[in-house]
């Protein structure tokens, strides 16, 4: 059973990677551009139009995110008193 | 060569490139820690099982009707090649650490050292064996996958199977000369570009599968490119701004409470 969890959680993190909102967000694009095309629509617009909301959103989801570590974490701060040397 | 070949070449050898680098520097940790043999054995034995994958998927890759091929792998370049872009624009703008050939090099030398040696029967070392093995086993599939999608939508698969053995050799060569890992590549920046590739193409060919006839037919990859690029670079200068504009504060009252 575990086995096969980790066949899918490879799979998954293979395909999905980190932000399951990206595929969703594609998936629902290529589906709306179908279905207008299907409309007579000739939609070429419509993926480059999802690019800029999607890679935006997910970049401002990605810096919200608790877990991404800062390149340099408390390294540019202020030391915490003016007795205290700074940190190196 | 035509425009749209030049493209297709490009792409596939910057992928593919990006992904040899990451295998070699698995296989050179393998082979410094725990002997070449083997290192050697466990490469040429997913070389092995990558040529059996190519020659099952291959055939069946191209039975697929291509409309319906375009959707499906137009769908999966364009979530890869976001993933890309969104950890090189991350990267550029300091808010993901660089990705470092040095470091993970080490981190496997370290891995790889503290372990005890077990022989199998054509490799002395075992785990040299399966480090190199399942390293370049994976890096391998990615590189598989890339020229069988992009050549199969482009109807050159040769072309992108040259585009990716030239990248595999170069970078091979390369790392097995110096016996070092390619830190110097600059691997963020040829991800950026990959990523920007990927995702272009993904946008072209999921939007033709999707019944779309782009304005300029092949052309339009000649705009897409370059406006996915400036997007990245964009953003990427817009959140660096962003997060040296947050760290400003932090800073001023330094300037006023240290004498």
């Amino acid at each position: 059973m575990s086995k096969l969890r980790a066949f899918g959680a490879f799979w998954y993190d293979f395909v999905v990677g980190d932000d399951w909102l990206v595929a969703v967000g594609v998936v629902i694009g290529l589906a709306a551009t179908y279905g207008l095309s299907q409309a007579g629509v000739n939609a070429w617009w419509l993926l480059p139009l999802v690019l800029v909301v999607l890679l935006p959103a997910s970049l401002r989801r990605a810096i919200n995110a608790p877990l991404i570590p800062r390149r340099t974490p408390g390294q540019r701060r202020p030391p915490a008193s003016p007795h205290t040397p700074p940190a190196n | 060569m035509s425009a749209s070949a030049s493209a297709l070449f490009i792409a596939v050898f910057l992928a593919c490139a990006v992904e040899a680098v990451e295998a070699t520097t698995i296989v050179l940790a393998a082979g410094t820690s725990r002997g070449w043999r083997s290192a050697n054995v466990g490469m040429l034995s997913a070389l092995a099982v990558l040529a059996v994958i190519v020659a099952i998927l291959g055939p069946a890759v191209s039975q697929i009707p291509l409309r319906g091929l375009r959707v499906v792998v137009g769908a999966l370049l364009l979530v890869f090649g976001l993933q890309w872009v969104r950890k090189a624009v991350l990267r550029g703008s300091g808010y993901k650490a660089l990705h470092d050939e040095d470091k993970i090099f080490r981190e496997q030398m370290e891995a790889a050292t503290g372990k005890q040696a077990r022989r199998s029967f054509l490799a002395p070392d075992w785990y040299g064996f399966t480090l190199s093995f399942k390293g370049v086993l994976l890096e391998g599939l990615e590189v598989v996958f890339i020229v069988l999608t992009f050549g199969s939508n482009a109807k050159n698969i040769g072309l992108a199977a040259i585009g990716a053995l030239v990248a595999v050799v170069v970078v091979a060569a390369a790392g097995f000369a110096v016996k070092a890992p390619l830190a110097r590549v600059p691997e963020n920046t040829m991800k950026f570009i990959v990523g920007i590739m990927l995702t272009s193409f993904g946008v072209f060919w999921g939007a033709e599968g999707a019944g779309v006839n782009w304005p300029g037919s092949d052309a339009a990859l000649l705009v897409i490119i370059p406006a996915v690029a400036l997007l990245g670079l964009g953003l990427t200068a817009v959140m660096k701004r962003g997060r040296t504009a947050s760290e400003a504060p932090i800073q001023a009252p330094a300037t006023t409470t240290v004498h």
